[in-house]
């Protein structure tokens, strides 16, 4: 039998339920973002690990020139060594039949026995290369999926300078590849990078290797500590051309993953707790004018012999309501999201399957901070009139006592109208109130510039990457390093415009106990096509000695100007030197060092060299250009710009429209929550006097101006304030997003300054114009007869 | 004979449908002349804050016809009917219905601001024998000083008539002593034409004539030759 008590709880929650809605999708916000983040997070989290289990992704990686066979046996002696393989491993280009540019690919070759014991490519259709055929590969899916290729099917490929045609027995996907993206390019393309996996003979006799391999991957024994490993492995590896063995967080699709989902677990901690304080906060101003309304009825309740506690709770328990709606809402919303994120992440990693099970701690920590936020702003509003004894609670209250100030004083000034004066004695009268509108507004407002940040940070990004850094169209990566001559001779490929030699070595970076392996890029003062830019993204002048770090890195050494960095090379001699870092420069993309060209060949001891090719060209000789590429033994990669470029603006746009939809959406529910609250409150309040206007002829229009005139008033004063958190937000956000990989710059422009004010403006003058509107139905002869 | 300048004819006003209607008023002809000082007097649920607020434009009839001099009310806009009430009508409620975030004489200059002829707020408040404290908020002013700033507040504008509702419903007879004294003196010097609602028998003597309401209809209307001050009045 429900109590008397209860139903008058469901009554008030029916009569106020617009408000309790409009706070339920404030909180619901909170609660879904927490479930999102903390969803996806586990969902990619539990299709990692198992992916890596099951599949024996490898833990330590390494590679080298030449190494003998015979040496595998006494690397996998190595104490703490699990399971070690070795590989070939090395680029080829490709000629497929519907692209007229060349392709890329990543020969990955298969043990002599054809069973790979460590990062076992799983197949989706056909089998593995046979260990005695030539020429088979099983091929990574996004590329046969992009190709249209299934077993059986044959393309063209430049191995090592000799054209080959590749049969497809299989298609398969790996735990080393769940990100792949090839050299010289920043994004995955799935039609001109793929992986292909080969028999170790084939890719032995393919790439000169007999007897040998140049790659090489171990698994550890539980508990074993990795670094002297890697100190054993180098070693042995030394003679042989190795360049350092990293662990997985050096290993590309790992630390890609990786930092995609430490990503997201920063963003669950910046944006929820907004949307849960002002959710206390309404909670507080809607039940605190509900109360007031009811303080009659509280004194009566008093007065028949209900306890303070009874009367307490059953306030807090029109509270609960609205959170346990809101929680709801938060829960269904967030786990269809979630699961929406989670086929997404699906698609752009390549998973061969998803782990997707709720993170009962997600619905846990969001469920128990939603209902402590609400009755914590609940319990606010309770407090203080439950208290009062009957007597008193059940005479009306003392009027609001207004005081003359210094707004007064301007007022008269300025000889505002009585109206106006209205408006603002009501703001310095109940400024907690005005607050909470304020707070609202600037929240919104932070929310959306905190999110719309992002697109400027890109934008910026893209910039800095394709038209301030990178200006040439095309990167040639060469086989192995050439003289100077080769420069000149790629001035006589067909198109070609400007040629820019490019020379990158792989080193190790030490400073006291911080390592770091890197690779080592020559610049010189004179390139016009790929420029090192500082903070004002102006050309860096490269100093004739010492090493210039981009932040990030320098930040990962713990070094700064001036210190000395032993640099160890994997190349040429093999020596280590100590050099100074001569400058520290902002950088957006990567933690490549980078040094002037001539000292670095000085260093080396070795004549200028050149491993890379920056190219302009003509594009209408393009496909000539192309055709005499793919005839080029000596050139192993391609990297087309203007294909970055697109790949890039595809990716951002495919989901841009939903991305803003989003945060657009997130940032007006704040508004018109907060706006719709404090309006439908101000009207309840203010009924009596607004029609006291009318019959004394007002207008509706001038009446309407004392109600939405306070609110807007506030919203403009908001606004300011929003952006300044707003700031704060983006800075937040750039701080927690910026990896080892991507430093995000912070920027925040005009136009998102813009939106993010017009949004507000317009959704706060629509949520009170509504609220308006129920002036035009008060009866202002009943308005008159009834205080209050 | 006097010029009138409210006239009602058949006025009638039901709330509510089916059983459960109400009769306020059952067809009511009146005229009110220009510079008189009516008194509306009738039981409680007689209809006469219903005929008020019909004639100050605050409520409509539903069925009948009101004239303010030539005008026909009941045919007016909405917006007509606010600037109706904004150029030619002072009200005076028993509750004051002043705003509490304005002193009295904001209270005043609130009218006078949208007024198309207003006298200054001083004045009015002189007027309504409140020359002191005007600078001071509703909650700080007792009964009856906040309702004379409702008076000053509904003379300020000069209007043409003045609707006052059980204007001293509220007060004790010392204050409502004064209160009526004001009201008198504005008809006296303005020549406002002012109709008065009451349920106080004895108040009726400062009047020109007398309206007894009963039942939704006019009962009875009593010229008055003996008006007394409203000083003598015994409440």
């Amino acid at each position: 039998m429900i109590s008397a008590l209860d139903r008058k709880l469901l009554r008030d929650l029916r009569r106020i339920w617009a408000q309790s809605v409009a706070i339920a999708l404030v909180m619901a916000c909170g609660v879904a973002m927490l479930i999102i983040s903390f969803g996806t997070l586990q969902n990619l989290t539990q299709t990692r690990d198992a992916y890596y289990e099951r599949n024996r992704f490898a833990e330590l990686f390494a590679s080298a020139t030449r190494v003998p066979y015979d040496l595998l046996a006494e690397i996998a002696a190595i104490d703490g060594v699990a399971q070690a393989e070795a590989r070939i491993v090395d680029y080829v280009v490709l000629d497929m039949p519907e692209m007229v540019e060349p392709g890329m690919g990543r020969i990955v070759s298969l043990p002599e026995d054809g069973e790979p014991v460590l990062n076992v490519p799983l197949l989706r259709l056909g089998q593995l290369p046979d260990p005695t055929s030539v020429d088979e590969v099983a091929v990574s899916e996004p590329f046969a999926n992009a190709h249209g290729l299934r077993p059986g099917d044959s393309f063209r490929a430049i191995v090592n300078g000799q054209a080959r045609d590749l049969l497809v027995s299989g298609i398969a996907l790996s735990p080393e590849y769940i990100y792949t993206i090839g050299p010289a390019t920043l994004l995955p393309d799935n039609r001109r990078f793929g992986i292909f996996w080969m028999s170790h003979h084939s890719a032995a006799s393919g790439f000169d290797l007999d007897g040998a391999f140049n790659d090489l991957t171990l698994r550890l024994t539980p508990g074993a500590d990795p670094a002297p490993v890697i100190a054993a492995v180098d070693e042995l590896l030394d003679p042989y051309g190795g360049t350092g063995t990293s662990d997985r967080d050096s290993q590309m699709s790992h630390a890609f993953l990786k930092q995609e989902l430490e990503q997201l677990q920063a963003l669950a901690w910046i944006m929820p707790p907004i949307f849960f304080v002002v959710s206390a906060f309404l909670v507080n101003m809607v039940l605190g004018r509900l109360i007031a309304l009811e303080r009659q009825q509280i004194g009566l309740m008093k007065a028949v012999g209900y306890s303070t506690f009874e009367i307490a709770v059953h306030y807090l328990k029109l509270a609960a309501l609205v959170g346990v709606m809101g929680v709801v809402l938060g829960w269904g919303a967030g786990m269809w999201v979630a699961d929406g994120m989670t086929e997404l992440y699906g698609e752009f990693f390549q998973f061969p399957y998803l782990v997707s099970s709720p993170s009962t701690a997600a619905f846990a920590i969001s469920g128990v901070l939603a209902m402590a936020t609400v009755l914590a702003g609940a319990f606010r509003a309770v407090q203080g009139t439950v208290r009062l004894r009957p007597a008193v609670a059940m005479s009306p209250p003392a009027p609001p006592k207004f005081t003359q100030g210094l707004v007064d004083r301007v007022g008269r000034g300025l000889r505002l109208r009585q109206t106006t004066m209205m408006i603002l004695r009501s703001i310095t009268r109940w400024p907690g109130r005005a607050a909470v509108t304020l707070f609202g507004v600037a929240a919104s407002v932070a929310v959306l510039v905190g999110s719309f940040f992002f697109f400027d940070a890109v934008e910026v990004m893209k910039d800095e990457m394709f038209s301030l850094s990178n200006r040439q169209q095309m990167t040639l990566t060469l086989t192995r390093e050439q003289t100077l001559q080769a420069v000149d001779d790629a001035r006589h490929l067909p198109g070609v415009l400007t040629v820019e030699g490019g020379y990158a070595v792989p080193v190790r970076l030490s400073h006291g106990s911080r390592q770091s392996l890197q690779s080592l890029q020559a610049r010189s003062n004179g390139t016009e096509l790929v420029r090192l830019l500082n903070r004002d993204r102006q050309p860096v002048a490269m100093p004739s000695r010492g090493l210039v770090l981009p932040e990030l890195l320098a930040l990962e050494l713990d070094a700064q100007e001036g210190d000395l960095i032993a640099v160890e090379f994997f190349t040429g001699h093999r020596e280590t030197h100590i050099v100074p870092v001569a400058s520290v420069v902002q950088q957006t993309l990567g933690e490549a060092a980078y040094m002037r060209d001539e000292a670095l060949h000085a260093l080396l001891r070795q004549a200028p060299r050149v491993n890379q090719l920056n190219l302009l060209i003509d594009e209408a000789q393009l496909p000539a250009l192309y055709a005499q590429i793919k005839e080029t033994p000596g050139i192993s990669g391609v990297a087309l710009w203007r294909e970055v470029r697109q790949r890039f603006d595809e990716q951002l746009n495919e989901n841009l429209f939903t991305s803003v939809l989003i945060y657009a959406t997130l940032g007006v529910l704040i508004t018109v929550g907060v706006v719709y609250n404090a309006a439908r409150i101000q009207l309840s309040e203010r009924a009596y006097e607004l029609a006291s206007l009318r019959v004394l002829g007002f207008s509706r229009g001038e009446v309407s101006y004392v109600l939405v005139g306070e609110i807007m008033f506030l919203t403009v004063i908001g606004l300011p304030v929003g952006w300044l958190a707003g700031y704060g937000f983006a800075a937040l956000s750039a701080e927690g997003l910026s990896s080892e990989l991507v430093n995000i710059p912070l920027v925040v422009s005009t136009s998102t300054y813009g939106w993010a004010t017009v949004l507000v403006f317009v959704s706060a003058l629509v949520s009170v114009l509504i609220v308006r509107r129920r002036l035009d139905r008060v009866d202002l002869a009943s308005a008159l007869k009834q205080k209050d | 004979m006097a010029q009138s300048i409210f006239r009602t004819e058949g006025v009638t006003k039901v709330y509510g449908s089916g059983p459960a209607a109400v009769h306020a008023l059952r067809g009511v002809d009146l005229a009110l002349n220009e510079g008189e000082l009516v008194v509306m007097l009738g039981a409680s649920g007689s209809g006469k804050s219903t005929l008020l607020n019909i004639l100050g434009a605050l409520d409509t009839p539903t069925a009948g016809r009101v004239f303010f001099r030539d005008r026909e009310l009941t045919k007016l806009s909405d917006a007509a009917l606010t600037a109706f009430r904004r150029d030619h009508v002072g009200f005076v409620f028993q509750f004051y219905n002043l705003v509490p975030s304005l002193t009295a004489r904001e209270n005043v200059a609130l009218v006078t601001e949208i007024a198309k002829n207003p006298m200054r707020p001083e004045e009015a408040l002189e007027r309504a024998g409140l020359p002191h404290r005007m600078d001071h908020f509703p909650a700080e002013l007792s009964g009856g000083e906040q309702q004379r700033v409702a008076i000053a507040r509904a003379i300020a504008k000069r209007p043409d008539v003045l609707l006052c509702d059980e204007p001293t419903g509220a007060l004790d007879s010392k204050t409502g002593v004064t209160v009526l004294e004001a009201l008198v003196a504005i008809n006296d010097e303005l020549g406002t034409a002012t109709a008065l609602i009451t349920h106080n028998v004895g108040i009726q003597k400062i009047a020109h004539r007398v309206v007894i309401l009963a039942d939704g209809r006019v009962s009875e209307v009593i010229e008055n030759d003996n008006r007394i001050a409203p000083a003598e009045v015994t409440w």
